[in-house]
């Protein structure tokens, strides 16, 4: 039923392999070049290729003219540069071993720092980079990070992992036990329905941490030694309706489409200010995703790993009060439970109306809750504001 | 071979392993330091008059189609003919809590394979000066013969270095992901710290024993694992987490996917890359960096972790490399009408995936996927495939749908209850679908008449305490 392979067809198969570390394909006769555009196995190549942005001009005649712009393009994910904000959060005053050690991957990208309102010092950043400065507003927190260096010394680009997560699609509706099908070398599985294959838009990219790993001040405490050195190589999509805790360390997200979910509304009384004195990214964590679930976005969680440095006590941290975690276990079952109305289109209907269930079910029991929604609320106001300038 | 130092109990007496096979089972030869200790079913399907040949020191017991027939008497028509399908016969008659299902397609997982091959390198190494930073490529393919002289030779064929000189290749991209086998060495050479365990049967065993958290999706993936724990945020109420009643493995090498994918790559292995620089065959390199650990890079996207498939949400469950707690989910674990004389084939799995899924989420058990890997080495005919699926792809369309909406009465709070109420419901909403699901739903009660009948203690689907929903 197949012929046997053709030096013709060896070849090809070994040029495209090759494909994209050729600059120049006019001496490719085009008898071949329909070959390798037209025939169907290389049909998905093709639809990569013109995506790409490479080809100059597709005619449709039959006959195609390529000229391939930038090899290097040709295996990256089309996002521009301009389109990325890298948010980072100053705790600390100098940030100058922090941002060298990540410039080879900052570089490229507009900053945007944020200086923490308590933090009375001037900051100090080394020079290079393309930023603005903010010293007021919340931010997320990225300070105390640095890239994870894989087994050659070479530095992983968590940035690339994470915009490859948010431009690729996610899967929530069912269960891929590849992981991410859209990873290069795998797929979907046997059984999983092709009517889901094509996917939806990811939201929110949920990266991890090497070394310290984010735990809460009891675990760390029990096991101050315990270092996460298990490199899970997977992205995987957050099933829908499934909870999942949310470390503001290490995330992106689709500002367009729910931008204003990322709000650490809920402050506990006694905040600290390491990373397991808060629970405000847990909130925001569990409203982006009864957000995501209702819009039908993806969640995706996995790579990139960050490395992350020791910092503070946890025995210290577990004598202050630590009524987040008990105040945690009364919300998730509220937000298992929720559940938006058709009329919440956006990201912005939607928190407002997380908001007023909250009111409504936790506010009365507890003030916290309330301020938490009150707070919601306004950003939603002063989102619509900036936005509409 | 050392057996491998191990915290996990082997469980001899408590788990069978089932086999349905229509062939030889000489590759039980290649198991047999994994699988000696156990019990196994081995359901002949096929030419009942036929002998099947197993090699010497197993513990058997074996059941051909005259057997299922006079075990069964009327209710075996619900025992597929001439598709695995009829594993879930040996389940049915396993007296055991776990069960291992294992296809006579798989050879060896990587580590069995790896192992071989350092015996080798291992014995040149310890007598000679450990040379750091060196790699050896070993084509992982050619380890099917068992024959190590037979990787050089490929490798000196191919020019690139062979896995006795150790040269340095440049050939290699430079985000290898690496494995590190750690008990692995401590079998040979060095010590290791952590011991962590590659034996798949050992693996299936740690999941099963220990719980599951499907109410809350834990970014770290398996809290009970050594080594990792339950992430900040993650609610203390939950986690204790629900016993675990399923285990689902993967495999590297040849994926399991489903024909119209394997038509379109019919080279894809399951790797970190789109094509193997050689794509028939599956690489992996070694590095010897110091006395106490060897790394070894591989193509081959190995992803160290289990996890729980959270409540509600549904998988393709594959019955390759699957295990599970009998006495939890048991009665669940029927595979359908397949093969000889059915529209459908190579949705046995499936099926019973979804109907567990189900009924896991009702009774608040866990379902856990990922580790421990096979090597999966025999791809099969996609075209064959095409014609046994293609119903299947078109139906799933509607299964699905029906499956995520459908819920089960709380009074039923045994195993068998929710497989009965779900034979009612595929009768009334799928039967209008095809004439197939009405003849399944009546196959689902006879199975579960004949499961009781042979499992009369009752014991089988005993709820755990307090789980039920």
């Amino acid at each position: 039923m197949r012929n046997p392979p053709t030096l013709l067809s060896l070849a090809i198969d070994s040029a495209v392999i090759n494909f994209c570390r050729i600059s120049d394909l006019s001496f490719v006769p085009e008898h071949i070049l329909l070959e390798l555009f037209v025939g169907k196995v290389f049909l998905r190549f093709f639809i990569k290729v013109v995506q790409s942005d490479c080809i100059r001009d597709v005619t449709a005649t039959g006959t195609i003219e390529v000229e391939i712009v930038n090899p290097e393009r040709m295996s990256q994910v089309i996002i521009k540069d301009d389109e990325v904000d890298i948010v980072i959060g100053a705790l600390q005053s100098d940030l100058t071993s922090f941002m060298e050690a990540w410039r080879p991957m900052f570089s490229r990208f507009h900053l945007i720092i944020v200086k923490d309102p308590d933090l009375k010092e001037e900051l100090k950043i080394p020079g290079g980079f393309n930023l603005n400065l903010y010293t007021k507003s919340d931010m997320d927190k990225v300070v105390g990070l640095s890239s994870t260096k894989d087994s050659k010394g070479e530095l992983t680009d968590a940035v690339a992992q994470h915009i490859t997560n948010l431009t690729t699609p996610a899967t929530p509706f069912f269960f891929n036990t590849l992981y991410d099908p859209f990873s290069e070398g795998t797929d979907f599985v046997r059984g999983y329905p092709f009517s889901l294959r094509s996917g939806v838009e990811c939201g929110l990219s949920c990266g991890l941490w090497l070394n310290l790993a984010d735990y809460d001040a009891p675990t760390q405490a029990l096991k101050p030694s315990a270092r996460n050195s298990r490199y899970v190589d997977a992205v995987l999509t957050v099933p829908a309706r499934a909870m999942l805790p949310l470390s503001g360390i290490n995330i992106a997200f689709n500002n367009e489409l729910i931008g204003p979910a990322l709000l650490p509304a809920f402050r506990l009384a006694k905040e600290g200010k390491f990373r397991w004195e808060t629970v405000e990214d847990i909130w925001t964590g569990m409203c982006a995703k009864v957000v995501c679930d209702h819009l039908r976005l993806g969640v995706k969680s996995g790579l990139p790993y960050v490395w992350r440095q020791e910092r503070g006590s946890a025995v210290e941290s577990l004598k202050k009060e630590w009524e987040g975690v008990q105040l945690m276990e009364e919300v998730v079952p509220f937000f298992q439970s929720v559940r938006l109305s058709e009329a919440a289109v956006t990201a912005e209907d939607c928190v407002a109306e997380i908001a007023a269930s909250v009111t409504e079910q936790l506010g009365r029991a507890n003030p916290m809750f309330a301020r938490a929604a009150e707070i919601m609320v306004e950003w939603i106001k002063l989102w619509k504001q900036v936005r509409s300038q | 071979m050392a057996a491998s130092r191990s915290s996990t109990p082997v469980l001899k007496d408590e788990l069978d392993i089932v086999i349905p096979t229509i062939r030889n089972l000489d590759f039980l030869e290649m198991w047999r330091p994994f699988f000696q200790p156990y019990h196994l079913i081995i359901v002949q399907d096929g030419d009942p008059s036929k002998t099947i040949k197993v090699p010497d020191g197993f513990d058997y017991e074996l059941y051909n189609r005259i057997d299922i027939n006079r075990i069964l008497g009327p209710k075996a028509n619900c025992i597929s003919f001439k598709d695995s399908a009829c594993r879930c016969f040996g389940y049915m008659v396993s007296k055991k809590k776990l069960t291992r299902d294992s296809l006579e397609c798989l050879i060896a997982i990587v580590p069995i394979d790896l192992q071989y091959v350092f015996v080798d390198m291992i014995g040149n190494f310890a007598c000679k000066t450990m040379n750091l930073g060196k790699y050896f490529i070993v084509d992982l393919t050619s380890l099917q013969s068992k024959d190590p002289t037979h990787a050089d030779a490929l490798c000196s064929a191919n020019k690139y270095p062979s896995n006795r000189k150790g040269l340095l290749s440049p050939l290699f991209p430079k985000n290898w992901f690496r494995i590190f086998i750690e008990s692995f060495i401590d079998m040979q050479v060095a010590k290791d710290p952590s011991g962590k365990e590659i034996n798949a049967l050992e693996q299936h065993i740690k999941n099963l024993l220990s719980p599951s958290t499907p109410f809350f999706f834990n970014t770290l993936y398996d809290p009970y694992c050594e080594g990792t724990d339950f992430v900040r945020g993650y609610p203390f109420s939950l986690r204790e987490g629900v016993p675990t009643a399923v285990s689902h493995g993967l495999w590297l090498n040849i994926p399991d996917y489903d024909a119209p994918t394997q038509l379109v790559k019919p080279r894809e292995r399951n790797t970190r890359y789109e094509q193997a620089l050689y794509p028939n065959s599956t690489f992996a390199a070694f590095s010897v960096q110091d006395t106490d650990h060897i790394y070894i890079y591989s193509f081959l996207r190995y992803v160290d972790a289990v996890m729980t498939v959270p409540k509600g949400t549904l998988f393709p469950m594959c019955g390759m490399n699957l295990a599970f707690d009998r006495e939890l989910i048991g009665p669940a674990m029927y595979f359908g009408l397949m093969g000889d004389g059915q529209p459908i084939g190579r949705y046995d799995d499936m099926w019973a995936g979804w109907c567990t899924k189900v009924i896991c989420d009702h009774l608040g058990l866990g379902v856990k996927t990922g580790l421990p890997y096979i090597w999966h080495s025999k791809a099969s005919n996609p075209f064959v495939n095409l014609k046994k699926e293609y119903k299947g792809i078109y139906w799933q369309e509607e299964l699905i749908p029906f499956f995520q909406s459908v819920t089960i009465p709380k009074d039923c709070t045994t195993v068998q209850k929710c497989y009965i109420e779900l034979s009612k419901q595929v009768k009334a909403k799928l039967g209008k679908v095809d004439d197939y699901f009405n003849k399944l739903a009546d196959a689902m009660v006879t199975w579960i008449d004949a499961w009781d009948e042979l499992n009369p203690s009752g014991s089988s689907g005993k709820l755990p305490n307090g789980a039920a929903k």
